[in-house]
């Protein structure tokens, strides 16, 4: 218990307390906001482009869609898609630096030879060329934000890797003969997990401003989806008409970006890390 | 820090070597570079060529027949083998010939080369990448600075919250908010970069304003944080104790003693942010409209127009490639320490 309590001393710091509240409060604005829409978020309502008022709190949209009810529904798309993308890149970082750091074999230069590619290449526009290679797809994006993290992850891995193997107990285990997964399963992840994990919340950062932009490019989710940074793009011609269906999406990104920062900056310096490590999603 | 790597010099060991140092240096990081631009090509190639999907049907999008298809991919010389295409791809590139627009020829029918339709858009996004940057060397070691001098005070937490919150927002929400406030509520600029053909940016420097700003939010916030956390650590260590014990200005230790140390670590997280913004300039221009390569190559995506994506994406990669090398090669100029360092 005292461990998951020093875990979450970066709560109790002010700004760490600010962006829990804020984040929790967003979650529940998203997790709840679908219940309480007071119409479909697809269907077309009223008259196009009407200002706040009239029934509609917050007017409607270009096509005459309720824009309160659009942005109830619009965050679970942004906030799933990049938790998905953050978990799976750190599932094939692991994989790669934990075999990277382990093998002595050719196999560790080769990995890391790949890796160092893929961080020549600036995120957005290995998206982008997958976008015009593969299509506009959700799978397509989130395996692509995916790929963006792994390289800066397996590295991590593999130093944190290399640094656990000379220890005793990894040589007493290769000492009795266990298998090689099993060294790597039992006896070294759990020792470099801590290391890797301290800047997952600065990685979710990434994933969502990353994911948000290629949303608002228009090459990731698709019409009619409600999806804020979509709902930005789709607004941006009535703007003068009908600021509040710009505003809104745009304010909520905002705040959720700024939220979830918060707390990753919290987490960082409470483990003595610091937020300016990497910025990823530039 | 950041988790670039700092140079590698181990290498460009002084004493047993005639040549300059440098000179060393210079040719490994740039032989390197070249390497890396030649798989990164592979891979731009095989990210647009291999997947599925096809030129030919976006060419001729909906109204596409079999004999249509087969007809522009000869054309286009799609039935060739991957490996072929590759290299007549790369040898054309790397004597200028970009290749031709499949948007474009499915427009006017003609083939319209790639190179035509670029300069003057790269020249557009040139002027928006050089006063971003010309704002944000002096900006952030200024405010750095600053807010180092008074660590702990007000001023600098202010700075510090601020920073924090312009780095957690993407391009597209810090531009969009202030389009809808500076010029929708307020209506003191242009929202959206409206030039007619013919007229350049520099006939209309208004519509520069708003973008050169977003771009400057996010990378502005970043760098005044790593200079004042480096201008801190500086001013805590013992010889500016020694400067200030002899006398000295507090001006002076600050300006002639500590910021030349600062400096180093400084350029090098500018020359990264000035890379980031390689990926923040897409986004802006397109937010506003602005007429630069960025915006293009968003429309040549959408379109997927695969020769326009692969030889623009190219360049990209190129430059940003060569401002990686640039960066280590300012460090190692500003922190002679590097040069002999093993």
């Amino acid at each position: 218990m005292t461990a998951i309590a020093a875990r979450m001393r970066f709560a109790r710091t002010g700004s760490g307390r600010v962006g829990v509240t804020a984040t929790l409060l967003l979650l529940a604005l998203i997790l709840i906001g679908p219940l309480v829409a007071p119409h479909d978020p697809a269907a077309i309502v009223g008259i196009p482009l009407q200002r706040p008022g009239s029934g509609f709190l917050l007017g409607t949209d270009g096509l005459g869609r309720d824009v309160l009810s659009r942005v109830l529904w619009g965050g679970r798309s942004i906030i799933a898609l990049s938790v998905v993308a953050t978990g799976l890149a750190y599932l094939v970082g692991l994989a790669i630096g934990l075999v990277a750091g382990y093998t002595r074999s050719l196999l560790d230069p080769v990995l890391m030879r790949a890796m160092d590619v893929l961080l020549a290449v600036p995120p957005l526009l290995f998206l982008l060329v997958l976008a015009t290679g593969a299509g506009h797809s959700v799978v397509v994006l989130v395996l692509g934000v995916a790929t963006v993290h792994v390289p800066s992850i397996a590295r991590i891995v593999r130093a944190a890797t290399q640094s656990v193997v000379v220890r005793g107990y990894v040589e007493a285990a290769v000492a009795r003969g266990e298998r090689t997964h099993s060294i790597l399963a039992r006896e070294i992840l759990p020792n470099v997990l801590g290391t890797v994990l301290a800047d997952a919340g600065i990685r979710l950062t990434g994933s969502i401003l990353i994911l948000a932009s290629v949303n608002f490019l228009g090459l990731g989710l698709q019409p009619p989806r409600a999806d804020w940074a979509l709902m930005i793009s789709e607004n941006r011609g009535g703007i003068t008409l009908q600021p509040w269906a710009v505003a809104a999406p745009a304010l909520l990104i905002a705040f959720l970006t700024v939220a979830v920062n918060l707390v990753a900056d919290a987490i960082a310096r409470s483990l003595g890390t610091s937020l300016d490590r990497r910025r990823i999603a530039r | 820090m950041t988790e670039v790597a700092a140079p590698d010099l181990a290498v460009v060991d002084a004493p047993r070597r005639r040549r300059h140092p440098l000179a060393g240096f210079l040719v490994r990081r740039a032989a390197a570079a070249v390497a890396t631009l030649f798989v990164v090509s592979i891979l731009l190639f095989a990210g647009t060529n291999v997947l599925p999907g096809d030129v030919a049907s976006a060419v001729l999008g909906r109204d596409s027949t079999p004999a249509g298809l087969a007809e522009i991919r000869k054309e286009l010389h799609l039935n060739r083998p991957t490996a072929e295409r590759y290299w007549d791809w790369l040898s054309g590139f790397v004597r200028g010939d970009l290749g031709s627009s499949v948007a474009g020829q499915a427009v006017s029918g003609e083939p319209t080369p790639i190179s035509g339709l670029i300069g003057e858009r790269a020249k557009n996004t040139a002027v928006l990448a050089l006063c971003t940057v010309l704002l944000l060397v002096p900006l952030s070691i200024a405010f750095g600075v600053y807010s180092a001098t008074r660590a702990g005070r007000p001023v600098d937490h202010a700075i510090t919250t601020f920073s924090l919150g312009a780095i957690s927002l993407p391009e597209f929400v810090t531009g969009t908010l202030l389009i809808l406030l500076v010029a929708q509520w307020l209506g003191w600029l242009p929202g959206v970069s409206l030039i007619s053909i013919g007229d350049t940016v520099f006939t209309h420097p208004s519509i520069l304003v708003l973008p050169v700003l977003t771009l400057l939010a996010a990378s502005l916030a970043q760098t005044i944080r790593m200079v004042r956390a480096g201008m801190l650590e500086v001013l805590r260590s013992e010889y500016i104790e020694w400067a200030r014990l002899s006398g000295h200005r507090e001006r002076d230790v600050v300006l002639r003693y500590a910021l030349r140390n600062a400096l180093g670590p400084t350029v090098q997280v500018i020359a990264l942010n000035v890379q980031w913004l390689v990926g923040g300039i897409v986004v802006t221009e397109y937010v506003f409209g602005y007429p630069g390569l960025g915006q293009a190559l968003v429309q040549a995506v959408s379109a997927r127009d695969v020769p326009y994506v692969l030889s623009v994406g190219m360049l990209i990669a190129i430059v940003y490639i060569s401002l990686n090398v640039l960066a280590d090669l300012l460090v190692v100029l500003l922190v002679p320490k590097l040069r002999t360092a093993q």
